[in-house]
């Protein structure tokens, strides 16, 4: 067990202060990468996919120096990868470890699937009620189209 | 109901619904009653629907109101670039409540969410039309005697027509049993179907109008758009399949009742006109009588 841990941390090494983004499903770490604008991140940035991992098939990790996520942040993290955990670190100690949370609306995050939709044509933050957490189905608050988890876009 | 906007027919709840509809009925047996005369109805209509604007514009002229507004976006600001949020936070400065119908889905809420002064929907897009939904429920209550425990058809474009899709959502409140009738290709989409599922209320459907006509209380017809259908072929199959022709009634229930939204083309042949079944133009006369209704209590003349 120790031995594993250790081989894992020689594949992403450590952070000394920061947020770990674990148990991320391979295939969705780039995503995350882009909706929270980390390929424009000026700090220390740890990348890995395709690791083994106990709990999933395979899975990824996003180390992210000196960056303490907010919760509309957390929340696409959640809308994208909710299997993750957020594992926050100062001073090499992880300090707090949670696993995060579908939210029950989604404000400002992502686009209407629906070209006709207002949102789509006018400057309006959008809103949707998360009608399904398990396979991500959004009602849009304004045209009450509901947009689907391979639709989604991010703002 | 005062100062509340109509936007979705779930805005308002089953209650609101019966409340408006008794309101309609008192103002069917008295139309032209002067209680809006210190108010001002903005009706603005950013894509053109005649119907649906004289009607709202002859309910507010009979209750004494002064309507404003235009009768399509190239006769105002939204020309010249205006946004629609502009457009409303100025209109409101001007009026007692907004009537509007936009052709962008979502647009009457976010309408009713910048807008000083209530917002009734007359139609935004392909998704709302709460004001057709509630003259087609008076319709449907004043032929039955009630909302309760109908059999109800669905005819024709079950895919693509909103009042088809906000009827049904709304009878699923009255223990309604739906016979969904058109063609593969235009078939109640699933997302609507599941509102008849979730209450374990019962439906057909099926491809053959004649198979429902002796069960029901409510036939409600729709047009069948040519446009609708990626192969021409596949219009010509269906066009005559989905046409009401007055000697299919023979073997009707007597209550039964002939509803369309209008406008007809020819899924309803003339002749069926004359019957005492047909409903749809008295259908369309009571859509004034609910938006009095509407009117009146929304700006808090009546209770």
């Amino acid at each position: 067990m120790e031995k594993e841990i250790l081989r894992k941390e020689l594949k992403v090494s450590a952070i000394e202060n920061g947020t770990v983004i674990d148990h991320i499903p391979s295939g969705s770490v780039f995503q995350v990468i882009k909706m929270l604008n980390l390929a424009e991140y000026q700090n220390q940035l740890l990348i890995a996919t395709n690791l083994d991992s106990q709990k999933m098939v395979k899975k990824g990790i996003i180390k992210v120096s000196n960056k303490f996520f907010k919760s509309d942040e957390i929340n696409k993290i959640a809308l994208f990868a909710p299997t993750a955990t957020l594992i926050i670190i100062r001073n090499f100690e992880v300090v707090e470890k949670k696993k995060v949370e579908v939210p029950d609306l989604a404000e400002n995050i992502v686009k209407c699937f629906n070209p006709n939709c207002i949102t789509n044509n006018e400057d309006i933050t959008t809103r949707f009620t998360v009608i399904d957490k398990k396979d991500l189905k959004l009602r849009c608050h304004y045209c009450e189209k509901i947009t689907a988890r391979k639709n989604i876009a991010f703002i | 109901m005062k100062n509340k906007s109509l936007v979705s027919i779930n805005d308002f709840t089953r209650e609101e619904h019966i409340r408006i509809l008794e309101l309609a009925g008192a103002f069917e047996k008295r139309p032209k009653q002067r209680i809006l005369e210190d108010y001002v109805v903005a009706t603005l209509f950013f894509e053109p629907s005649t119907r649906t604007r004289l009607s709202f514009e002859s309910a507010a002229t009979r209750l004494g109101a002064r309507v404003i507004g235009f009768t399509d976006s190239s006769s105002s600001s939204v020309t010249k670039g205006e946004t629609l949020r502009d457009t409303i936070l100025t209109v409101s400065n001007y009026c007692d409540i907004i009537v509007m119908r936009h052709p962008k889905e979502g647009s009457a809420r976010f309408a009713s969410e910048v807008a000083k002064v209530p917002v009734i929907n007359a139609g935004d897009g392909a998704n709302q039309h709460p004001t057709q939904t509630l003259l087609d429920l008076y319709s449907i209550r004043k032929t039955q005697g009630s909302l309760d425990n109908l059999n109800v058809a669905f005819v024709g474009d079950l895919k693509y027509g909103r009042t088809v899709h906000s009827l049904v959502q709304a009878l699923c409140n009255y223990n309604t049993t739906f016979h969904l009738v058109s063609p593969l290709e235009l078939k109640l989409p699933s997302a609507v179907k599941m509102s008849i599922k979730e209450r374990n209320l019962d439906y057909t459907q099926s491809t053959d109008l004649n198979e429902v006509i002796e069960k029901v209380d409510i036939l409600y017809m729709t047009r069948i758009q040519k446009e609708r259908f990626s192969d021409p072929l596949d219009y010509e199959k269906v066009k005559n399949a989905y046409v009401l022709r007055n000697s299919m009634l023979d073997n009707a229930k007597p209550n039964l009742k002939i509803l369309h939204p209008l406008p007809r083309v020819n899924e309803i042949t003339t002749d069926v006109d004359d019957n005492p079944k047909a409903y749809y133009f008295t259908q369309a006369l009571n859509g004034v009588f609910v938006r009095q209704a509407l009117l009146a209590s929304i700006l808090g003349v009546v209770e």
